[in-house]
C-alpha cells in the first residue's frame, strides 16, 4: 500500500486531470455501449415490426418523427450512430490525453527527484554504489510506472467499466443469453492471468540469453585488440554463433508457447461466439428474442471476450509496476546530504585549524588519531604518507564529505560543522586523483561550477594548469567535446583538464589529492608557480610524494597509520632522522644509477 | 556517427533475405491469406444464422452449421498458433543470421576501422537494429500480408452479398486509408523523437551517477538538476506531443467507422424494408463496417514502421559489407591459408628478425605520424620504445603487429614482407600483453588457453608459476577453474595483468609485444610482474612500450621517439650518460618511485 502512497505523492498537482481521464474513460465506454442499442432499436422497431415494449424507446421514437417518418429516413439513425460515435471519439481521445498528460508531469517530477536525491546522496554513498543497477532502476522502472499510469491503469479501468457496461445491457436485453454469453469468461480470464504468471520465467530466461550475447559482444568488441593479436577470429565466431543460436532457440521456444496461447485463447473465444450463434438463434426462432437483441448480442459479445482476453495479460503486467515502485523506494529512503542547514556562510580567508580530530569509517577502526595543526591563510601545506596513511580522509573532512567523530576543526576561527556543506565546498576546491570528465565541452568542463564564468578567466586557468596549448591544437578547440571520436585525452591531459575547472573558480582554499603527480615534474613546477603569481594567494594543501613539490611548502605534515608522525619546514624535518630525510636523500643518489 | 553514407539498396536485401527462407516465407504467406479469408468469413455465419433459421424459424441444417462452425473455429486457432510460431520462426532466424554475418565480418576489419566506430555505436546496431529488421521483416509481412488478404476478402464478401451497398459502404475505406497512413507517420516521429531525448536521459542519469563525486566537491547539484529538469521538461512536452497525436488518432477512425455503419443503416435499413436485401445480410454490413479499421491501421502502421526502420537496415548491412582494409591476397591464401583455415605447416618459422624499411604512416586524413622510418631489430633483441603520447611510438608496433600496415616502405620478418604471407602468420607468433588486461568471462584457464587452445594443463600451470601468479590462483576457492566475472571485481588490475601474460606465454611466440603492460598496476605487483616479463623476453624478439623507465633499464636498445623521429637510442647507460631528454625522464622518475618505496615500506 505504501507504493500506492509514493505514487499519489508524485501526482501532486495531476491527480485532478487523471481523475478526469478515468471518469471520461466511464463516458466513452457508455457510447460504445449504446451503439448497438441504437442499431437494435432501429432493426427491431423501425426497419422491422417488433412490437415496442419500452416507453422510453416509444418516446424517443415519437420524438424523432414516429416508426414510419424514421422509416423513411433511416439516414437520421445514421446520423445518431455517428454522433454517439463521435460522442466516444471525443471522450476516448480525451481520456488517453489527459491520462498521459498527467502520467507524463508525474514521471517528470519523479525523474527529477530521483536524480536530485541520487546526487545528494552523501559522499560515502557514491563510493561503494553500483552505478549500473542505479542506472537500471532509474531507467526501466521508472518506465514501468509510467506505463503503468499512462496505459496500463486507464485500459484496465477502461475493459472493466465496459465489460460491466455491456454485461448491464445485456442482462437488461434478456437474462438467460447474457447468462450464455459470459459463460466462458472466468475460464479465460483465469487462463490468461495464469498463463502470463506462469511465462514470466521463459521471458526473464530469453532477456538473459540476449544480455549474454551483449556480454560476449561488448567483451569482444572492447577486446578486438587481443582478438586480433592472438588471431582468435574464428574462435570468438564460434563462441558468438554458440550464444546466438542459443538466444535464437530461447527465443523461438517462447514464440511457440505464445502461439499454443493466442491459439487457445482465440479459441475460447470462437466457442463463446458458437455458443451465442446457437442459442441465440434457437431462442429467437422460439420467439424469446428479438432478431435485433440477437445482432446487439452479437456486437456485445466482441466487446465483452476480446477485452476480457486482454485483462488477464495486462494484470500480470500490472503487478511489475508494484516492485518498480519499491526499487524506486530503496533510492528514495537513503537518507540524503542537507547542503544548506541555515548555518554560517561566513566570508572565507583560509585560516585552518585542526584540534585532536578523530575520524573513522566504520566503529572502532579510526583512520585518523588526534591530528592536530594550524595554517595561516595563503601558505602552502604538504601531506606526504603512505597509501592509507589517511591523508585523502583528511581533506576530505575538510570538504566536509565525511563528518569527523571527535575533536575540532576551525576555518577563519569558526568550527567547521556550522558552515554550511554547499558553502564550504563552494570555498574549497579539491582536484581529485581520478578525474571524472562530462560528456560535454572542454569549455564546458571547465565552467562545470559555473557555466557563467567569461572566457578570459577560462583561458588563464588553462595557460596555469598548462593545458591551454592542447586544447588548442583540436580542430574545434575548446568546442571539441569530451569523449568525441578521434580526441581522447591522455590520462595526463585529463588530470590538467581537473585542475583548470578547480582553479578557475579561485577557493581561497584549493587541495590537490595526490592530482599534481599524474602530470610531469615541469608541469607541476609550473602550475605551483602561476598559483603563487596570483593576487589573492589561495591556502594550499598538496598531497604528493614529489620530493620536489613537498619541499617548497610552508608546513609538511607527514602522516603514517592515521597519526601525524613529523611536522615542519623542509629545513627543519632535515634536521630529524625520520621518513622525510630518507626519502629528501634519494636525490643524492641519483649519480649510482 | 551517422555519417555515413552506405550505398545500400535495402529493398535488394530485405529481398534476399527473405528468399533465403523461401519455405517459411511462403507458407506465411498462404497462411495469412487463409487466415484474412476467415476472418471474413465470421460475419457470414451470423447472416446465415439469421436468414437460414431465424427468419425462416426452422432448424433445418443447424447440424451441417455447428459441423462447418467447428471445423472453422479449430482451423482459424490452429492458423493463429501457426501465425505466431511461424512469425516467431522467421524472426529468429533472420536475427540469428543477420547478426552472425555481421559479428563475423566485424572480426575480420582491421583497427582502423574500430578507431573510427565507439563500441558502443556498434552494439547498438548488432543488437537493436538487427532486432528491428528481424521482427519488420517477419511481422510486419506476416500482418501486412493479413490485412491485405482480409481487406480484399471481406470487399469481395461485401460485393457478393450486395454490390451496390457495398459499393456505398467501401467509400469510407480511402479516407480510413488516407488517414491513417497521415496519422501512423506523425506517430511514429513523434515517437522517435521521444526515444531519442529517453536515450539522453539514461545518459545524464549515468553520468550523473558516476560523477556524483565530482559534483559534490564542485558544489554543482543544483545546475546539475537545472541542466537534467530541462531535459525532462523536453522529454515531456514533447511525450505529450506523441501522446496528443496517437489519442486523435483511434478517435477519428473510429469516427470515419462510425460513418460507414451509419451508411450501411440508412441504406440498407431501406433495402431491408423494401426486402432488397435480408436481416442477414444488414447484420453482417454492420459487422463489416467495424472491421475495416483493424487492417488498415495495422497496414498503415508497418508502412510507417518500414520507413524508420530502413535507416536501421542501412546501418546494419552496410557494417555487413564493409570491405576490411588489410585484406590477405588471393593467391596468399591459396598458398598458406587465412584465418579460418591457416595451411601453417606451409609457413615458414619466424627467427624474429624485425626490419622496417622506408616505413611512412599517416591516418586517413592525412595526418602523418611516422615519416621514412627505418629500424633492424636482430633475433632475441629487446627494444625499448620511449616518448610522449602522440610520439608514433604505439604506431610503430602497430605496423609490427600489423593491425595497421605502412602507408609507404615495407616491413620485413625475417626477411619476408609481411604482405606477402597471411596475416594470421605473424599473429600467430606474437605474445600481445595490452596495458589494460582484457580478459573473457570464462574462467581463468578459459583465458589462458586463449593464448594456446591446445596448452595442457601442465602448460598452464607452469605458465602461471613463470609470472608468479600460480600461488594466488590455487589459493581462490576453485583455483583455475575460478569464473572470471564481467567487472571482474574478483581479482586486482594486477592479478589480471598477470593472467594475460600467462596468456600470451602459453602461445610460445616468436616476438613479444608489450605495450604499457605495466603501467596500471601498483609498485609492488609491478616489481613481480617485471621479474617475470625479464625472464619471459629472454632470448625473444620483443618490443616494449613502458611508460615506467626502470622497467625496460635491461633492453637491449632503447629508443626515444619524438614527433615520429627517433631522437636518442642507445642502452640504458649511453643514455644516461649523455645527459639528453631520457636522463631528465629517468631521473625525475627514479626519485619518485624511491620515494613511494620508501613510503610505503613504512
Amino acid at each position: 500500500m505504501r507504493e500506492i502512497k509514493t505514487l499519489l505523492k508524485y501526482m501532486k498537482g495531476n491527480k485532478t486531470i487523471y481523475l478526469m481521464g478515468i471518469i471520461f474513460v466511464i463516458f466513452s465506454e457508455l457510447f460504445t455501449v449504446l451503439s448497438p442499442l441504437v442499431i437494435r432499436t432501429a432493426i427491431d422497431f423501425i426497419i422491422g415490426d417488433e412490437e415496442i415494449n419500452s416507453h422510453l424507446i416509444a418516446n424517443i421514437i415519437d420524438l424523432l418523427g414516429g416508426k414510419d417518418f424514421l422509416r423513411k429516413n433511416l439516414w437520421i439513425i445514421g446520423i445518431i450512430l455517428i454522433a454517439a460515435a463521435t460522442l466516444r471519439g471525443a471522450f476516448m481521445f480525451l481520456k488517453s490525453y489527459l491520462s498521459s498528460k498527467s502520467a507524463e508531469n508525474t514521471i517528470k517530477s519523479l525523474r527529477d527527484t530521483v536524480y536530485d536525491h541520487i546526487q545528494r546522496l552523501p559522499y560515502k554513498y557514491h563510493v561503494k554504489a553500483d552505478t549500473g543497477e542505479l542506472v537500471q532502476r532509474c531507467t526501466s522502472d521508472i518506465e514501468t510506472i509510467r506505463r503503468f499510469l499512462a496505459i496500463q491503469l486507464v485500459e484496465v479501468s477502461g475493459s472493466i467499466f465496459m465489460i460491466s457496461f455491456v454485461l448491464y445491457v445485456m442482462f437488461r436485453l434478456n437474462v438467460k443469453l447474457t447468462l450464455i454469453s459470459m459463460v466462458t469468461l472466468p475460464i479465460l480470464f483465469s487462463f490468461a492471468y495464469v498463463f502470463f504468471t506462469k511465462v514470466q520465467k521463459t521471458f526473464e530466461e530469453v532477456d538473459e540469453a540476449e544480455a549474454t550475447i551483449s556480454t560476449v559482444l561488448q567483451e569482444n568488441l572492447t577486446g578486438i585488440r587481443v582478438v586480433k593479436a592472438f588471431a582468435r577470429q574464428k574462435y570468438e565466431i564460434l563462441k558468438f554463433d554458440e550464444k546466438n543460436k542459443d538466444y535464437a532457440d530461447k527465443a523461438y521456444t517462447l514464440m511457440k508457447i505464445l502461439a499454443t496461447y493466442w491459439g487457445c485463447a482465440d479459441f475460447i473465444c470462437y466457442v463463446q461466439i458458437g455458443l451465442l450463434l446457437l442459442f441465440g438463434s434457437i431462442w429467437t426462432i422460439e420467439g424469446h428474442i428479438t432478431i435485433g437483441t440477437f445482432v446487439a448480442f452479437i456486437t456485445y459479445i466482441n466487446m465483452l471476450i476480446w477485452p476480457t482476453r486482454q485483462l488477464g495479460r495486462t494484470l500480470t503486467d500490472m503487478g511489475k509496476a508494484a516492485v518498480s515502485v519499491r526499487r524506486i523506494n530503496e533510492i528514495l529512503d537513503e537518507p540524503i546530504e542537507i547542503l544548506e542547514e541555515n548555518h554560517l556562510k561566513p566570508e572565507i580567508k583560509g585560516n585552518i585549524s585542526f584540534e585532536h580530530v578523530y575520524f573513522e569509517y566504520e566503529k572502532n577502526k579510526p583512520v585518523l588519531k588526534d591530528i592536530t595543526f594550524t595554517v595561516k591563510a595563503g601558505d602552502t601545506v604538504a601531506i606526504i604518507g603512505p597509501t592509507g596513511s589517511g591523508k585523502s580522509s583528511l581533506i576530505h573532512l575538510l570538504a566536509r564529505l565525511y563528518e569527523y567523530t571527535k575533536g575540532s576543526i576551525k576555518i577563519d576561527g569558526i568550527e567547521l560543522k556550522n558552515i554550511d556543506k554547499a558553502w564550504i565546498r563552494k570555498n574549497v576546491g579539491i582536484v581529485q586523483q581520478e578525474p571524472f570528465l562530462f560528456a560535454k565541452t572542454i569549455r564546458e568542463n571547465i565552467k562545470l561550477a559555473n557555466p557563467k564564468i567569461e572566457d578570459e578567466r577560462m583561458y588563464e586557468s588553462a595557460k596555469i594548469a598548462n593545458i591551454h596549448k592542447d586544447i588548442m591544437s583540436f580542430d574545434k578547440g575548446y568546442d571539441t567535446y569530451v569523449g568525441e571520436r578521434g580526441v581522447s585525452l591522455s590520462g595526463g591531459q585529463k588530470q590538467r583538464m581537473t585542475i583548470a575547472r578547480t582553479i578557475i573558480n579561485q577557493c581561497p582554499i584549493v587541495i590537490f589529492d595526490d592530482s599534481l603527480s599524474a602530470v610531469d615534474t615541469e608541469t607541476d613546477l609550473s602550475i605551483r608557480k602561476e598559483l603563487k603569481k596570483r593576487k589573492n594567494k589561495s591556502t594550499t594543501i598538496i598531497i604528493s610524494h614529489r620530493i620536489s613539490t613537498v619541499s617548497e611548502a610552508d608546513l609538511i605534515i607527514v602522516l603514517d597509520k592515521g597519526r601525524i608522525v613529523q611536522m615542519g619546514n623542509h629545513e627543519s624535518l632535515l634536521k630529524e632522522e625520520g621518513l622525510y630525510k630518507r626519502i629528501y636523500q634519494i636525490q643524492n643518489t641519483i649519480d649510482d644509477i | 556517427m551517422d555519417d555515413y553514407k552506405p550505398n545500400i539498396n535495402v529493398w535488394k536485401e530485405f529481398f534476399n533475405l527473405i528468399v533465403s527462407q523461401k519455405k517459411l516465407f511462403i507458407m506465411l504467406l498462404i497462411l495469412n491469406i487463409i487466415i484474412g479469408i476467415l476472418d471474413s468469413v465470421f460475419p457470414l455465419f451470423t447472416q446465415y444464422t439469421i436468414d437460414n433459421f431465424i427468419v425462416t424459424r426452422s432448424l433445418n441444417g443447424l447440424k451441417k452449421f455447428l459441423l462447418i462452425f467447428s471445423i472453422i473455429i479449430v482451423v482459424q486457432s490452429i492458423n493463429i498458433y501457426l501465425f505466431v510460431a511461424l512469425n516467431g520462426k522467421m524472426e529468429t532466424i533472420i536475427s540469428y543470421t543477420v547478426r552472425k554475418r555481421a559479428f563475423e565480418n566485424l572480426q575480420l576489419q582491421s583497427l582502423s576501422f574500430y578507431d573510427k566506430k565507439a563500441v558502443g555505436w556498434l552494439m547498438a546496431r548488432l543488437t537493436s537494429d538487427i532486432n528491428r529488421i528481424s521482427e519488420i521483416i517477419s511481422w510486419g509481412f506476416g500482418d501486412f500480408s493479413w490485412g491485405i488478404a482480409m481487406m480484399i476478402s471481406v470487399a469481395i464478401s461485401m460485393l457478393l452479398l450486395n454490390f451496390k451497398l457495398a459499393i456505398i459502404t467501401l467509400t469510407v475505406v480511402p479516407i480510413l486509408a488516407i488517414v491513417s497512413t497521415y496519422f501512423q507517420k506523425r506517430i511514429l516521429n513523434a515517437q522517435r523523437k521521444v526515444r531519442k531525448i529517453n536515450s539522453h536521459i539514461t545518459a545524464q542519469y549515468n553520468e550523473g551517477i558516476s560523477g556524483a563525486k565530482t559534483t559534490k566537491i564542485l558544489s554543482r547539484e543544483n545546475i546539475n538538476l537545472l541542466e537534467f529538469s530541462s531535459l525532462t521538461e523536453s522529454m515531456k512536452a514533447e511525450s505529450i506531443k506523441a501522446a496528443f497525436i496517437s489519442s486523435l488518432y483511434i478517435p477519428i477512425v473510429i469516427v470515419l467507422g462510425s460513418v460507414g455503419t451509419a451508411l450501411v443503416m440508412a441504406y440498407g435499413g431501406i433495402m431491408v424494408t423494401t426486402k432488397a436485401i435480408s436481416y442477414g445480410t444488414i447484420a453482417a454490413f454492420i459487422s463489416y463496417s467495424m472491421q475495416f479499421f483493424e487492417p488498415i491501421r495495422q497496414i498503415a502502421g508497418i508502412l510507417a514502421e518500414f520507413q524508420s526502420a530502413k535507416a536501421s537496415a542501412e546501418r546494419v548491412f552496410s557494417l555487413i559489407k564493409e570491405v576490411p582494409n588489410i585484406i590477405d591476397r588471393q593467391e596468399v591464401v591459396e598458398k598458406y591459408g587465412d584465418f579460418f583455415n591457416p595451411k601453417k605447416d606451409k609457413w615458414p618459422k619466424i627467427e624474429g628478425k624485425v626490419e622496417f624499411r622506408n616505413v611512412s604512416f599517416a591516418y586517413e586524413d592525412g595526418k602523418m605520424v611516422l615519416e621514412d622510418f627505418n629500424l633492424t631489430v636482430e633475433p632475441g633483441e629487446t627494444i625499448a620504445l620511449v616518448g610522449e603520447t602522440g610520439s608514433g611510438k604505439s604506431t610503430i608496433v602497430n605496423l609490427l603487429c600489423r593491425f595497421y600496415e605502412p602507408t609507404k616502405g615495407e616491413i620485413l620478418i625475417d626477411g619476408i614482407n609481411y604482405k606477402d604471407m597471411p596475416q594470421v602468420w605473424i599473429h600467430e607468433n606474437l605474445g600481445y600483453v595490452l596495458q589494460n588486461p582484457h580478459l573473457f568471462s570464462g574462467t581463468i584457464k578459459d583465458n589462458i588457453k586463449y593464448g594456446n587452445l591446445d596448452a595442457t594443463d601442465e602448460e598452464i600451470v607452469e605458465a602461471c608459476k613463470l609470472v608468479n601468479c600460480h600461488d594466488f590462483i590455487i589459493k581462490m576457492e576453485k583455483g583455475y577453474d575460478t569464473e572470471i566475472s564481467q567487472g571482474g571485481n574478483l581479482l586486482s588490475t594486477g592479478q589480471k595483468q598477470l593472467i594475460s601474460l600467462a596468456r600470451a606465454i602459453v602461445r610460445k611466440p616468436r616476438i613479444f609485444v608489450l605495450d604499457e603492460a605495466t603501467s596500471s598496476i601498483d609498485t609492488e605487483t609491478e616489481s613481480i610482474i617485471q621479474k617475470a616479463i625479464d625472464r619471459i623476453l629472454k632470448g625473444k624478439t620483443s618490443f616494449v612500450i613502458a611508460h615506467r623507465l626502470s622497467t625496460i633499464r635491461n633492453a637491449d636498445k632503447i629508443l626515444v621517439i619524438k614527433d615520429g623521429k627517433i631522437v636518442e637510442e642507445g642502452r640504458h647507460e649511453d643514455l644516461i650518460r649523455r645527459k639528453g631528454y631520457y636522463y631528465r625522464l629517468y631521473t625525475n622518475q627514479y626519485i619518485e618511485e624511491k620515494s613511494r618505496e620508501i613510503l610505503n615500506k613504512q
